[in-house]
């Protein structure tokens, strides 16, 4: 009996369990909506349906989630994601627009290294802003999303630049193995991810810098390289989740590419369990919350709301995911009902708060 | 003198944290026109004592009668409108507003609901007079000394028609000058019937203004005095204590010879080592296999020591050797390149980062030192980690705990263990024996005689002269942020003889060694 | 007096400006030097009507910029400004498109920014959660009703809001609108809060160090709801003044006005972590904005988006020299 109760606290308690369930639950709602909704069929070797539509969809947004994850990890905050997508967006197609054959392959591959160079150049500038200089994220990062979005209008020259390159196109409406491209991307660049933070000791550095910047500091950790190269990370990632944007729609638009992607990162993030405090991430959380973030996005376009009216829903669950997450909320909501929560750690605090 | 009442009477004051008792049946009494010092070392209670008299904490059992009448404060706001005013050793203040502003906000004199600016500039100048302070009033506080910036606090404090001033560590960041300057205002104050109760590390301004002091140790009173009837010597063994504890002699204690270590290969020269504003030049050699205690009361500037050593603080004048060779340690990385390694005494702040394991944590040196790009490998990392956890008997012995449930001692010894897998030639412990149970405490003790067996040479850092005297080799002895006096271990040493150069700063010792 | 090594160190040198006017007096500078550029290039740029309309295409703006500066005085910050605008706005034209009378509508409209600031306000000090967080799901909420309220946009055509909206006000021989005369009564009532006011005083102290200000006994919770309540008002007040100047309410309106507010605030040498800086700073930075468009708009040749990139470009000079003078400080 007992361990069936600790079992399902266990379950309650995992940091996946209230995304999941928020997930589930769109779904489940959609699923009644319109009960087509769950199949997927494989058409020409391709699967189709509103799932894999919704995972496609997403795709962008999870990369600029998993950059911005590492930045959040490190105590920090990228507010100019959305100006490197258009940017990378907007190189990237000006280059390919002025090539004579715009379905050569080494002109596409030509134009994404250069698009990627610039956004490396755009990350490392905000990566010296805060690390060597010492300005606080948020207004560093603020610079950039001001003047990038000005900047990717230079590029395009204010006008939607138009490519009609198959192999750019692919990267957005592509299939590969069955797949929409965009979600092998999306895992190929988890994936890199992942194993650049979990299988070197970058990941467990990152949450050092970010739960206790000083301890780590005498700990012998070099947290300013760190911190430089997180914010080059997540413009890699804006980059790649650039050209996906602008090759799903086979056009740049300077003015509205990743328009407020930064906003929804930073909430995918946040949903998935990582703090805005810095310190532990969580990489498959931050999935969940792009997921359920795109989800939204879609639900609220199948069933005929406005998509900006989506905002309204989206400002419930922004409000609601930080309450739950806010210490002093859950204070309040405890000393309502009795804690079983062990004390030792508040034991701890008090005793050290004893000394003269 | 004590004809007259007691303005402020603090009687069989206890009060309990979990696992601790801060104090235990306390008194204390403060009179009109006196300072009265309040001593004590790290977790004497001197804290406590003043946030139950200035209602940040309640009391466990104990009464507080201020002009006879009992009284309770629910903070210290209701305090300070009651006349009791506190000065805390970080100004709390607003660097960013006037200096007249800072006195007045929240009360300043206004017309019509609008501040009166004119008014509140006169009234400052003429508080500040009162303080023999002349400055330009409508400068930002910011830019004025940290001396200046305190005494705007005391000014505001004594606006409100205090009675009782408490000063907490006012004087632990000024210079000389400044202190002078700092007690002219405070002698100005206790002339005009103000109490104050004074609370500082440095002997001589006790000596130099107190006309009571008051000790206490353990959260208990050990007693009263007046300044004059107390010798410095006296008043040093009774904050610090001689009663033995009852620790089990340590079986390596016999081999602890001055002499054969100091004969051996010099590890760490510091020759004139400084920092401005933090410790006064010093010079000091660690020799391989040698324990160095440093010893002096809290504030001496024996942590501000052990982080020039480690880089941790730039020093800004003197040279370090390391293994012979010129050493530029101007940073942590430095320090652990040269195989230094220092275990602060915040472990929460400077030490452990809470939400990573006890794994994490103790490879965290180790990891930072290879480099992200080449991870401990997991079987090394179990291996080190379990066989630390072991060897230190970390409770729990759960590797993927979050160190910040453990308690203070299991703590303490997961900072060690991240250390003592780097196999450094130095190490530093700042106070690693403080607040942790007394087991635990043997244990570190053991280890670190161990270690010194082991060929590591270690910088001992405590408040407790009796661990020092049993680890050490050599006693370096601090005081008012200089380093007085180094002494080699001998049998002649006791714990009267540092504490006479503790109280003294006896001179004449100082060169014993070198 | 025994006092002179102490006081001494507080004498500054005759040519060293007090540090808090570095900034605003580098802002003037700026200015000063864009308007003589402004001046030597084009002939017609000596006109005084030029100036007016800078204040009369950005007085909302200014309004809004106002409100934003006392968030940033706290250390605050309110993503929530452009779309309250928005939705103000949008309140207004559908109110009075059903016919309800002018004076309701204005009630009305200016009730709903401040209830919402309130309400950020709330979460922000009671819960603890990051101003940035908190007002951007204000953000989301304010410009979901706006779409909520009509998808498309709504004229206006009340006979009041039209007359106000074309009244002209002569001074000499230019003219300016009454939006002009609202925006500059809000800065000379914020500039007056601020400077003379227990609450404006509270205001700089939080900013300048939060936990002191609870130490010195100032309502700091009051305060910081306070602040963002403000920013609601300004931001309610700019809504209807831009529904002056477009006499309609449109749900996609002031998008990414936020960031506009914000670096007009901190060109004008408010410091973004708090407790330095003036409203008179705000209304410069908000006409160097104004004088970059008009420089931009005048040379023909340069395209709008030079606008943004100057701006980030100012930004950064200004963040840089902020930082620099805090460094000096310490």
């Amino acid at each position: 009996m007992s361990t069936v109760r600790t079992r399902v606290t266990t379950i309650t308690g995992h940091r996946l369990f209230w995304p999941l369930v928020v997930l589930l639950v769109l779904l489940a709602a959609n699923t009644v909506h319109r009960p087509s909704f769950l199949s997927v069929e494989l058409k020409n070797g391709h699967l189709y349906g509103s799932l894999i539509d919704i995972v496609r969809l997403s795709a962008p947004l999870i990369l600029v989630a998993l950059g911005m994850s590492l930045v959040i990890a490190t105590g920090g905050i990228d507010l100019s994601v959305g100006s490197v997508v258009a940017v990378s967006g907007a190189v990237a197609c000006l280059y390919i627009s002025e090539q004579p054959d715009q379905d050569s392959l080494g002109g596409v591959l030509t134009a994404l290294a250069l698009a990627f160079g610039i956004a490396l150049l755009l990350g490392a500038w905000n990566g010296v802003l805060v690390a060597v200089i010492g300005i606080q994220p948020i207004i560093a990062t603020l610079i950039l999303m001001v003047a990038g979005r000005g900047l990717a209008q230079l590029i395009t020259s204010g006008q939607i630049i138009t490519v009609n390159s198959g192999p750019y196109r692919t990267i957005g409406v592509g299939h590969l193995l069955t797949l929409p491209f965009a979600i092998v991307v999306a895992l190929a660049v988890t994936l890199v991810v992942a194993v650049l933070t979990r299988r070197t000791a970058l990941g467990m550095i990152i949450e050092a810098v970010g739960g206790n910047a000083e301890a780590s500091r005498l700990a012998g950790v070099r947290s300013r390289r760190i911190t430089f190269l997180v914010y080059v990370v997540s413009a890699a990632c804006a980059a790649v989740a650039g050209f996906m944007m602008t090759a799903n729609v086979s056009s740049a638009d300077g003015n509205a590419a990743g328009l407020w992607v930064e906003l929804d990162a930073i909430l995918a993030v946040v949903i998935g369990g990582t703090s805005l405090a810095g310190g532990r991430f969580f990489l498959s959380g931050t999935i969940v919350g792009a997921l359920i973030i795109q989800t939204l996005t879609t639900s609220v376009y199948a069933m005929d709301i406005d998509p900006q009216t989506a905002l309204l829903f989206k400002a419930v669950v922004v409000i609601a995911v930080c309450l739950i997450q806010a210490p002093a909320f859950r204070a309040r909501l405890r000393r309502r009902r009795p804690s079983t929560v062990a004390p030792a750690p508040a034991a701890e605090k008090q005793k050290e708060q004893v000394p003269a | 003198m004590s004809q007259r009442h007691p303005v402020l009477t603090m009687t069989a004051i206890s009060k309990l944290f979990p696992g601790v008792r801060a104090l235990d049946g306390v008194d204390f009494r403060l009179f009109p026109g006196e300072v009265h010092a309040l001593m004590g070392e790290n977790g004497a209670g001197k804290s406590t004592l003043i946030k139950v008299l200035t209602g940040v904490y309640d009391t466990d059992a104990g009464t507080v009668t201020l002009d006879g009448a009992q009284v309770s404060f629910a903070g210290p706001m209701q305090a300070t409108a009651a006349g009791v005013s506190t000065v805390y050793q970080e100004v709390n203040l607003c660097p960013n507003l006037s200096v007249a502003e800072n006195i007045f906000i929240g009360r300043e004199p206004r017309r019509l609901g609008v501040v009166d600016w004119r008014e509140t500039r006169r009234r400052a100048q003429a508080l500040l007079a009162r303080l023999d302070l002349h400055i330009d009033v409508t400068e930002l506080l910011g830019s004025y000394s940290l001396a200046v910036q305190q005494m705007v606090a005391i000014a505001r404090a004594v606006d409100v028609r205090a009675r009782v001033l408490i000063l907490d560590e006012p004087t632990s960041s000024l210079d000389a000058d400044e202190v002078a300057q700092l007690l002219r205002v405070m002698r100005q104050l206790r002339d005009e019937g103000i109490a104050i109760l004074f609370v500082t590390h440095f002997l001589d301004q006790v000596y130099a203004i107190a006309d009571r002091i008051t000790v206490l140790r353990n959260g208990r009173l050990v007693g009263e005095y007046l300044t004059a009837d107390l010798p410095q010597i006296a008043l040093v063994e009774k904050m610090i204590g001689k009663e033995l504890d009852a620790l089990e002699r340590l079986d390596s204690e016999a081999g602890r010879d001055p002499a054969a270590v100091a004969a051996g290969k010099a590890l760490v020269e510091a020759d004139g080592l400084g920092r401005a504003g933090s410790v006064a030049p010093f010079s000091l050699t660690i020799h391989q296999g040698e324990v160095v205690g440093l010893a002096g009361l809290l504030g001496s500037g024996r942590t501000e020591v052990a982080r020039l050593l480690f880089g941790a603080d730039r020093a800004d004048r003197g040279r370090l050797t390391v293994a012979g060779r010129p050493a530029a340690v101007r940073t942590p990385v430095a320090a652990i390149e040269r195989d230094i390694a220092f275990c602060s005494e915040n472990r929460r702040t400077e030490g452990l980062v809470g939400e990573l394991t006890v794994r994490e944590n103790i490879i965290l040196a180790m990891q930072a030192a290879r480099g992200w790009l080449r991870p401990v490998p997991r079987r090394r990392q179990d291996e080190l980690v379990q066989r630390w956890i072991e060897a230190l008997s970390i409770r729990p012995a759960d590797p993927d705990m979050p160190v910040r449930n453990l308690s203070g001692g299991n703590q303490q010894k997961v900072l060690l263990a991240r250390w003592l897998i780097t196999e450094p030639r130095l190490l530093i412990l700042d106070e690693p024996t403080r607040g942790i149970d007394i087991g635990a405490k043997t244990e570190i003790q053991r280890l670190v005689a161990e270690l010194s067996d082991g060929g590591m040479a270690v910088l001992f850092i405590s408040a407790e002269l009796e661990e020092v005297l049993r680890l050490s080799h050599t006693v370096a002895v601090m005081r008012d942020r200089q380093m007085v006096a180094q002494l080699a271990n001998d049998d002649s040493l006791d714990a009267d003889r540092v504490m006479r150069a503790i109280a003294s700063g006896a001179q004449q010792e100082g060169l014993e060694k070198a | 007096m025994t006092t002179t090594p102490l006081a001494a160190r507080a004498e500054r040198a005759w040519w060293r400006v007090p540090q808090r006017h570095v900034p605003v007096l580098a802002t003037l500078a700026l200015l000063l030097v864009m308007y003589g550029v402004g001046v030597s290039q084009y002939r017609a740029f000596s006109n005084v009507q030029v100036v007016f309309n800078i204040f009369i295409d950005n007085g909302f703006l200014l309004v809004v910029a106002v409100g934003m500066t006392f968030v940033i005085l706290t250390g605050g910050i309110d993503l929530s400004v452009g779309s309250v605008v928005a939705m103000t706005a949008m309140v207004s034209a559908s109110l009075l498109r059903d016919g309800l009378h002018p004076a309701l509508v204005l009630l009305i409209a200016l009730l709903i920014g401040p209830t919402l600031g309130f309400a950020m306000g709330c979460v922000i000090h009671f819960f603890d959660i990051q101003p940035f967080i908190v007002t951007l799901a204000g953000m989301f909420f304010a410009r979901g009703m706006c779409t909520w309220i009509s998808s498309t946009s709504v004229p206006i055509a009340d006979g009041f809001w039209t007359s106000v909206a074309q009244a002209r006000i002569r001074v000499g021989e230019n003219f300016v609108t009454v939006s002009v005369l609202i925006a500059l009564a809000v800065v000379a009532v914020a500039a007056f809060t601020l400077a003379y006011t227990r609450l404006g005083r509270n205001v700089y102290a939080i900013g300048g160090n939060q936990q002191s200000a609870l130490l010195m006994g100032l309502p700091v919770g009051r305060t910081r709801i306070a602040v963002y309540t403000i920013s609601g008002l300004c931001s309610a007040v700019g809504g209807i003044l831009l529904s002056f100047y477009t006499l309609s309410g449109a749900p996609l309106i002031a998008v990414g006005m936020e960031l506009d507010v914000i670096a007009a605030v901190v060109i004008g040498g408010t410091l973004l972590t708090g407790g330095s800086g003036y409203v008179f700073g705000t209304v410069l930075g908000v006409l160097v904005l104004g004088v970059i468009q008009t420089l931009i708009t005048f040379d023909g040749t340069l395209s709008s988006w030079w606008t943004k990139i100057v701006i980030g470009g100012l930004l950064f000079a200004f963040i840089l020299l902020q930082r620099l003078v805090g460094i000096r400080t310490k």
